[in-house]
Formats: structure tokens, sequence, C-alpha cells
């Protein structure tokens, strides 16, 4: 192992996101921390709900002039934007615990699907919410 | 040849003394938060535009008061997992680590008992 041959030859590199090529299958895995912080975090909107309607009609006001706002809304649609990715990733995620789904075509497909659901059950939840169906 | 103890093969723990368990609750909690979630989202769809009095009366239902605490344990149970794996997957400076971890924790603890006692508030009648 002490000639310079092998020495110089580049050693092979653990994955990292720098050398990564990039797929829907490690992008569902990464959206999957990402949407799943944004969710903890916006349980502070859940307890500020919830605390403001146990304290009273002032409270509340408060709460809805502010999530009724447009920054409110922004914060609301990618809240459910992230519930229903998180979701669909993490139904992936179950499947693929009980050790099915690692077939390289299936396991893609399943996980660009859920991009493509999220998005339209989002704009469905939304156009509900609008009263636009 | 094996250097574990026979107690520590039937154990199964690990050198963390949980196995599998912080892995298998956020499995338990993922599951029940799909139909609680579910039932979330569609509940407050039918909220929306709402006046305070009508979400109080909402809230204070034995049913929907139940379903709620329940899932406040339940998500905040899941968040408190995923984020320590999270922290203990990219915060790598020990005593940043151990802050990140208590904060965390209190902070799920804090918000998960704010939620609950204001359902608990509402429904025993405000």
């Amino acid at each position: 192992m002490s000639d310079t041959k092998s020495a110089q030859r580049p050693r092979p590199l653990s994955p990292h996101i720098g050398v990564y090529r990039w797929g829907p299958h490690m992008l569902a895995s990464i959206v999957h921390r990402a949407t799943g912080s944004a969710l903890a975090v916006g349980t502070l909107v859940l307890t500020w709900w919830l605390v403001a309607a146990a304290s009273g009609e002032d409270a509340y006001a408060t709460f809805t002039a502010f999530i009724g706002s447009p920054i409110g809304r922004i914060i609301l649609f990618g809240l459910t934007l992230a519930l229903f990715q998180h979701l669909l990733s993490g139904l992936r995620h179950l499947y693929l615990d009980t050790g099915a789904g690692y077939e390289i075509r299936g396991n893609r497909r399943m996980a660009a699907a859920t991009f493509i659901l999220s998005p339209i059950l989002t704009l469905v939840v939304w156009a509900y919410g609008y009263g636009l169906i | 040849m094996t250097l574990r103890s026979p107690l520590s093969k039937a154990r199964g723990l690990g050198s963390a003394k949980s196995g599998t368990h912080h892995w298998w609750m956020q499995r338990v909690t993922a599951i029940a938060n799909i139909p609680l979630g579910a039932w979330f989202v569609v509940s407050v769809l039918g909220l929306i535009g709402a006046e305070h009095d009508v979400v109080v009366a909402w809230i204070a239902q034995p049913l929907t008061a139940i379903l709620l605490i329940l899932f406040i344990a339940n998500i905040f149970y899941h968040l408190r997992l995923g984020l320590q794996v999270f922290i203990e997957d990219y915060i790598h400076a020990e005593g940043t680590k151990i802050a990140a971890l208590l904060g965390v924790t209190f902070a799920s603890i804090a918000l998960a008992t704010a939620c609950i006692f204001s359902v608990l508030k509402i429904s025993f009648g405000g």
C-alpha cells in the first residue's frame, strides 16, 4: 500500500451533500426534516390560537387580526403545505419501514408523488377555505 | 468472539440503554397523527371566519376537547422526538447540543401544557 499510485488515487467519499447526485428520493428525505422542523415552529400558532380562545374575546380578536393579515395567511399557507408534505413523505417513510419500496424506480416515483400531491391537497384545502369549491 | 455479556445480549438495549424505544415511539405518534391530524384539518376548515363564541363552543364539546388534547399531546411528543434527532445530527458542539436538547424539551412541554390548559379551561366553563 506504500506505492505512490494508490496513495494518489482519489479515496472513496462517504455520501455528502456536495457530492451527492440529487434525486426526488433524497430530496423527499431532506424535505421531510425541513417540513417537520417548520411544523414544530408552527405549533406556536396553534398555541396562540388556543390560549387566545381561552383568554377571551379581545385576545382572540388580536389573534384573528394577525392570522387574517397577508403575513398571517402566508404563514398559514406555508404550514398547510408543510403539513401535507410531511404527512405524505411520512407515509412514504412508514411504508419504507416495513422493508418495502426500496426498488430504485418505485422509490423515486413514490418520492416524486409526494411533491405532486402535497401542493394539490394544499390548493384544495385553500380553495375550500376561500369558498371556491 | 463477542465481548458482550450474556445479560447485555438478553436485554438487547445497546449502548444508549434505550433500545429501539425512541424510533418506535416516533412511529407510534406518527401513525396516531394521521387520523388526529385529518380530523383537526377538517375541523379547522369548518371554523374559518368563526367568531370567538362559536370557536369556544366548539372546543367546549367533550368529544372536541378529548380529541384536541390527544392531538396536542401526540404532536408535541412527536416533534420532541423529531427535533432531538435533528439536533443530534446537526449540532456537534457538546455544550450547544445539550442546551438545544434541553430547550426543545422544556419548550415542547411548556407549549403542550399551555394548549391543554386552554382546552380544559374552555371546556370546564371558561
